[in-house]
């Protein structure tokens, strides 16, 4: 169980690196979308279109924050449940997607998907909303602002709290870490 | 006969949306640091610190602890001897809901339709359970209720014949099957009798029960308690990432049952377990 610092986007030296149960404090840029934004973007590659964002190499975080009050870069922004992104994930991993930050179980085909694509996800701490809005710098929106708090938006972090589930070797936290501590 | 008035029971809702979301109460603070003491697992314990540092925060600079601030349910109980004064009782509920949650910078998480999923950005409608009691006070009790780990919650129609033994089988089959999705330490409330849709209200209204206090039958507090511990064995830890502590607490409220029924419900709160009373 290591602890890193990872300046974003994510190299494939660090993904190979990185093992289910390490604390990784992020740096650097990361994108932001959730149900709605998902469903967008699947459905242009399902068409063969453009997306509105270049996802190579990105971390998506599943998060959809409150609003900011004046003076805030951002309101409180904590991790949204991952499985429900399950049914659009492999195909943004396929197009290039490196990691992803949210919380709890995903489905089979993501995890089958994280080993082939050589990608990580990340857990971020559900329900710590306002200790990690401090950890972020700058927020924009870059895609669907009609969407509001489901908007993509353009994060700057520093020192962003996650902890590897699932590596690039399969490595999974959430049954791992159950098995340790299970008594029966 | 107490008069009050509408526009009073606009700002006070307001305020009571406001408060749950932004101070987390005293039992689950002294929850979090009561299972400080005993956690195994040193990421469950860094998962703890981090929640009570995200109370600190929150409180300190008037954010809500989460950002999904929840469906405003209320629960309301109103003295006989009260006249609402310009207005009705649910409408004003829903004003303060609009007013609480755009004034105060909450997040706005209700589609008006199931299906079509627009949203309402207003977060209203409410969620209203209204009882008429004796007297002349008006008491108001919100509990947001967030996305994931409603989503996490169930409700079973047992045979009578399955008892005790089936109603924590089925309790301790939802929590496991939840795993880290409903943000544990969860808070886990049981309703037990009733009809189906009763069992499920007593589930959420067990919710509201402070979490270091058990039910006054013994023999139920002693399955709360149970049920704990058996729930703590399951290894699922602070966010699922492994640990002993899964639940802060179990709390049942049961209700009569018919003669071939025996329904129970789970409705499960993840460790941002927020409500607030206020009486007028």
């Amino acid at each position: 169980m290591a602890e890193y610092n990872v300046l974003t986007p994510l190299t494939e030296e660090i993904i190979d690196k990185l093992q289910a149960g390490d604390t990784v404090y992020l740096n650097g840029v990361i994108l932001t979308g959730r149900d709605a934004a998902h469903k967008k973007l699947f459905e242009l590659i399902k068409e063969g279109k453009e997306l509105p964002i270049d996802i190579k190499g990105q971390i998506i975080y599943y998060v959809g924050p409150s609003p900011a009050r004046p003076g805030q870069v951002i309101g409180s922004a904590g991790p949204t449940t991952s499985g429900r992104m399950d049914a659009y994930t492999p195909a943004l991993l396929d197009m290039g997607l490196k990691g992803m930050i949210g919380k709890g179980l995903r489905s089979k085909d993501v995890l089958d998907s994280i080993v082939k694509n050589k990608a990580v996800y990340f857990a971020a701490t559900g329900g710590a909303a306002a200790l990690i809005s401090k950890r972020i710098t700058q927020c924009e929106v870059i895609a669907y602002p009609e969407l509001g708090p489901e908007a993509i938006y353009r994060l700057e972090v520093e020192n962003f709290p996650v902890i590897v589930v699932n590596d690039a070797h399969g490595g999974d936290l959430y049954k791992q870490g159950r098995e340790q501590y299970q008594i029966r | 006969m107490k008069t009050i008035k509408y526009d009073e029971i606009v700002n006070v809702v307001a305020g009571l949306c406001q408060e749950a979301n932004y101070y987390l109460e005293e039992d689950v603070l002294n929850a979090f640091k009561e299972n400080l003491k005993n956690e195994k697992s040193p990421l469950g314990i860094s998962i703890l610190n981090q929640l009570i540092e995200n109370a600190e925060i929150a409180r300190k600079e008037r954010m809500p602890m989460c950002q999904d601030t929840g469906f405003a349910v209320f629960f309301v109980e109103i003295g006989q001897d009260v006249k609402i004064d310009g207005g009705l009782l649910d409408d004003a509920i829903n004003e303060g809901v609009r007013k609480g949650y755009t004034e105060g910078y909450l997040r706005k998480s209700i589609v008006g339709h199931p299906l079509e999923r627009k949203n309402t950005g207003d977060n209203t409608p409410a969620i209203i359970y209204t009882s008429i009691v004796k007297g002349d006070d008006l008491k108001i009790t919100i509990a947001p209720k967030g996305g994931g780990s409603e989503n996490m919650s169930g409700v079973k129609m047992l045979k009578p014949a399955q008892g005790v033994e089936g109603v924590k089988e089925f309790v301790i089959e939802t929590v496991d099957k939840a795993g880290s999705n409903p943000c544990p330490p969860i808070v886990v409330g049981v309703g037990i009798g009733g009809t189906m849709e009763k069992a499920a209200l007593l589930a959420k209204q067990a919710l509201l029960r402070p979490l270091d206090q058990r039910h006054s039958d013994p023999s139920i507090a002693a399955l709360e308690t149970e049920l704990l511990e058996k729930i703590n064995k399951l290894g699922i830890g602070p966010q699922g990432l492994g640990g002993t502590t899964t639940a802060l607490a179990v709390n049942i409220e049961i209700f009569p049952a018919h003669i071939a029924s025996l329904p129970v419900a789970v409705n499960i709160n993840c460790h941002a377990a927020r409500h607030k009373t206020i009486v007028l």
